[in-house]
Order: structure tokens, then C-alpha cells, then sequence
């Protein structure tokens, strides 16, 4: 306890109650020292998996603030409350059966609501990735799925831009498709990936695998760092 | 820059990519290229007539500031739709300061729009260039007969109008550079029915009874316009006639005239084969 007396102490408010917790620990941590088990809203702890978004305000500011809990520091004065899950319904689609060449916009056939986007960007505002979700949204309407896709290739999925959107549009969703997209029909075919395959099919690489497979964790580390990586093209 | 900042905006990306291909190849020719935004948002589409609704503003706001960031005073679009949303965006703004302080505030993640931008019409460029046209024409459409139409969003509200409300006369100059004997058409700024299409589809498709019913009386082979939405309904709901009259971007027969083969891929009525009955395609 000494130790912890050392430390500076601030107060948070979960779901309207107060808390004292100590300087510097994320929004998650914060929350299991005043008491909380997750059962949901967390995840890999690493800001990778997208479980823990979390929607906060601070004192003395008017806005609505947002990130992912495992990456934002708790501050003195914070309203918080954990999401469990955000409500967003994917399209169906079958992804052989997308007629993207005869079709002029298969984006705004599957999600018609993205012509309703005003370009507000609160979308943008609210991704702890800073991606930017307006200018996917924006690039899906015009048919653009390659910039879509790109632009879009580091989300997480939290679903905050979703929970915000004047336009009630399914970004993350929307994203996702433009991705499969992309690399179902636009990304070029890897020649090394069906030679790898048909190699792999033959036994090739059976003998190799069973050495790994004796080997002491000593041995695999080992093996691991002086590892080659395959020649890029 | 060496051209004019480009705004397509969506429907130029999609269905009408006749319009877009066309008018870029025509001002490549002209010397003076259509260089398209590096960042720029769909405009709405629709003007919003909702004085308290400063949200449906935000989208021509924040691309006139794309445009400004980009170093430019001239923004040019060739959609009749984006062109009014944009043009009346800017004067709304410019008439009413607060709105545009509002805005800038709520955008604060991105500069300030000062309101200095200037929005045209691709036709108002082109008007200012008709020696240079002239001297590219090399396959002058004498044997065609064409009729304008400007539809609403060239024209109406006033503020917004690239020509004389009532009296317009951009398209019969620009037309009659091309050789072809321009048709006088009472019809050329009649509403086209517009969004009507997608719900009540009654109502356009006896405007467009009307507007080419007037045109094929006229003796017109061809009915020449620049917005996407007219180009759609003038031509889509012409099966409900009998009536087979292909509606062409003034930019496509621009570029024939100037002997570029572009455009004329997406038309629900073939154009080529008039173009072929008149000996102006082989």
C-alpha cells in the first residue's frame, strides 16, 4: 500500500460513479482497479483486436470523445462507460457472384445509405486508427473500391465511426467488403502462392516440416532468427 | 496551373463516365486540361432549401477548401447538379458570414474556407474559347441536326444561372461550332421531371413525352445536353414512346467534331448509329 500512496491519485466516473485510481493507467486498467471484470469490451489488450472501444468526456469540454481503452491513459475527470458491442448489419453478398465490371457501383448497391453521407466527418473524428473514414465512405460512392480499400486497410472494426454517423452509415462494414473486393477482383494473382500450393500438395516441404517438428525450442529460436524471407515480385 | 481545377463529382465517376472522358479529351485538346482535386466529396446532390440546416452545407463547403488548399481560385464542374449545389453553396456562404463561422468551427480539423473560390460550369469555360474550337474542328457535323436543352440547374435560381434565365444561348453558340444546324427548342428549359424517376416515374416520363416529342417535331437527330440526370430520364423514359432520339453531352459531339474517338459507351439509345446514318461515323 506504501507504494501506492506515493502515487497520484485521480478520480474517474464510471457510468456516473466515482471513482480514485491512480495516475497513468489505461481507461481498461483504470476500470479493474475500481472493481470491474470484463466479461466483454476486451480483448487483446494490444490495440490489434478493436474489442474495448469506450466513449468518454472530459470534464470542461462539450465533445463526445472516443478511442479504444487498452491505448488512452485514464485523466483526472473522465465520464466514462465501456461499449459492449456496436449494432451494424452486414450486407449479404456472394463474393463470385459480384458483377463488378458490368455493374456501375456495386458499393452503393449493397449499402444504399452511403448516398446519404454529408461529409461531416465525424466519422473521421471518432477512428482511434485515424483512418479516414469519410474520404472511404466518399471514395465507395463514387465507385472508387481500390481507394476505398486502401484507405481503409488498418481497421480494427470497434465500430465507433458507426456509433456516430449523422447518415447512420455501416462503415466498417462497407470497408470490409471494398477489402474483399479488392482482393478477390482488382489485386493482381500471386504465381508463387498456387507454386507454393501445388508444390505443398506434392510433399515437398514434408521432410522440412518433420525436422521442425523434432526440433528443441532452443533449435526453433535459433532457426527462427536466422530465418530468409521469400524475394519480394 | 496550366488547365482548370477539375471537380467530377460521383455520377461522373459512374454512369455518366461518357461525359467525363469526353469533356477531358476535348480541353486536352484545347490545351487547356481538366486537372481532377487530389481530395474532394460528394456534393449532396441535391441543394438543401432548409435555412437551419447547416449539415447539408458541409459537403460543397469542405470541397471549395479542398480547392483552396490546393493553391486555386477557379474550381470547374461539368455535372449540372454538383455545379448548382456548389455555386449557390459558396453564395450562400458569402451572403451569410455567421454560416460560414459556424461551419468553419464545426470543421475544425481542417482549414478555415475563406469563400474566395470561384465555381464554373464547364460551358461558361468554353464559351471563352470558341476561336480556339473552331480551329480544332476537322469533321464538321454538317449533315446533323441538333437541339439543345438546358433543363433547371444551368439556369435556375438566378444567382446560380451561367446564362439568361429565360433566354439562354451558350448551347446554340457552342453547337453551331461544330457544323451542325442547331434547332431552336422551346422546350430547352422545361424540368425533365428529375428525382420524379425514382418514384414517380409517371411524371417524368410525360415531361419527356413533351421535351422529345417537341424535338422530333422539330426535325432534330439528336438532343444535346450536360447533366447527368436529364441525359438518364431524356433517353431512359423514351421507351415508354415511341420515340428513339439519342441525348448526347455537347462534350461527346464536341469531340467527334474535333475527330476524337471517346465517350458514347454508356447511352440507353445508340447514338453511333445516327452517327452512322448521317455519314459522320463510318
Amino acid at each position: 500500500m506504501a507504494e501506492e500512496e506515493d502515487k497520484k491519485m485521480i478520480e474517474i466516473y464510471v457510468m456516473g460513479r466515482r471513482y480514485k485510481v491512480p495516475e497513468g493507467l489505461t481507461i481498461m486498467t483504470a476500470l479493474e482497479y475500481a472493481g470491474y471484470k470484463y466479461v466483454r469490451s476486451c480483448g487483446c489488450r494490444g490495440g490489434f483486436c478493436g474489442a474495448c472501444s469506450t466513449v468518454f468526456r472530459k470534464e470542461g469540454d462539450y465533445k463526445l470523445m472516443m478511442d479504444l481503452a487498452c491505448q488512452t491513459a485514464a485523466e483526472d475527470g473522465m465520464f466514462l462507460v465501456q461499449l459492449p458491442f456496436v449494432p451494424a448489419v452486414r450486407a449479404e453478398f456472394e463474393i463470385d457472384e459480384l458483377n463488378i465490371e458490368e455493374n456501375d457501383n456495386v458499393m452503393l448497391e449493397h449499402y444504399p445509405e452511403i448516398a446519404r453521407c454529408v461529409s461531416c466527418n465525424t466519422c473521421t473524428k471518432s477512428c482511434p486508427q485515424d483512418i479516414k473514414v469519410m474520404d472511404y465512405v466518399q471514395a465507395s460512392l463514387r465507385g472508387d473500391i481500390d481507394r476505398a480499400a486502401k484507405l481503409s486497410f488498418d481497421c480494427i472494426q470497434c465500430g465507433l465511426c458507426s456509433i456516430r454517423c449523422p447518415a447512420d452509415i455501416k462503415h466498417y462494414h462497407l470497408a470490409q467488403l471494398a477489402r474483399r473486393i479488392k482482393g478477390r477482383y482488382i489485386d493482381p494473382k500471386s504465381s508463387e502462392l498456387e507454386k507454393m500450393v501445388q508444390e505443398l500438395k506434392e510433399g515437398k516441404y514434408d521432410e522440412e516440416l518433420e525436422k521442425l517438428c523434432d526440433m528443441s525450442e532452443e533449435e526453433l529460436k535459433k532457426v527462427y532468427d536466422e530465418r530468409k524471407f521469400q524475394k519480394e515480385g | 496551373m496550366e488547365g482548370y481545377l477539375y471537380y467530377p463529382g460521383c455520377t461522373l465517376k459512374t454512369k455518366a463516365s461518357d461525359y467525363e472522358e469526353s469533356a477531358m479529351a476535348v480541353m486536352e485538346a484545347l490545351g487547356k486540361p481538366l486537372v481532377e482535386m487530389d481530395d474532394w466529396y460528394c456534393c449532396g446532390a441535391v441543394q438543401s432549401l432548409t435555412t437551419d440546416d447547416l449539415m447539408h452545407q458541409l459537403a460543397p463547403i469542405r470541397t471549395m477548401c479542398c480547392a483552396q488548399e490546393q493553391g486555386e481560385k477557379e474550381l470547374v464542374t461539368l455535372c449540372d447538379m454538383c455545379y448548382n449545389v456548389l455555386k449557390q453553396a459558396n453564395e450562400r456562404v458569402r451572403e451569410n458570414p455567421d454560416d460560414l463561422e459556424t461551419m468553419n468551427e464545426f470543421q475544425d480539423e481542417d482549414p478555415d474556407y475563406l469563400a474566395e473560390v470561384e465555381i464554373y460550369h464547364l460551358f461558361q469555360i468554353l464559351q471563352d474559347m470558341k476561336d480556339d474550337i473552331k480551329k480544332k474542328i476537322v469533321n464538321p457535323l454538317s449533315s446533323l441536326r441538333v437541339t439543345p436543352y438546358y433543363g433547371c440547374m444551368l439556369l435556375r435560381p438566378e444567382k446560380a444561372a451561367i446564362d439568361d434565365t429565360e433566354d439562354p444561348s451558350v448551347m446554340e453558340e457552342l453547337l453551331e461550332l461544330t457544323g451542325a444546324e442547331v434547332i431552336d427548342n422551346p422546350k430547352r428549359t422545361e424540368c425533365c421531371g428529375s428525382y420524379h424517376t425514382v418514384n414517380r416515374s409517371d411524371i417524368v416520363e410525360k415531361r419527356v413525352k413533351e421535351i422529345v416529342g417537341r424535338a422530333v417535331e422539330d426535325g432534330a437527330d439528336v438532343i444535346v445536353l450536360s447533366c447527368p440526370l436529364c441525359q438518364f430520364n431524356l433517353e431512359y423514359h423514351q421507351r415508354t414512346t415511341e420515340f428513339e432520339v439519342p441525348v448526347l453531352y455537347l462534350t461527346e459531339l464536341l469531340a467527334l467534331a474535333f475527330g476524337i474517338s471517346v465517350g458514347m459507351k454508356k447511352h440507353k439509345i445508340d447514338p453511333i448509329k445516327k452517327f452512322k446514318e448521317k455519314d459522320i461515323l463510318e
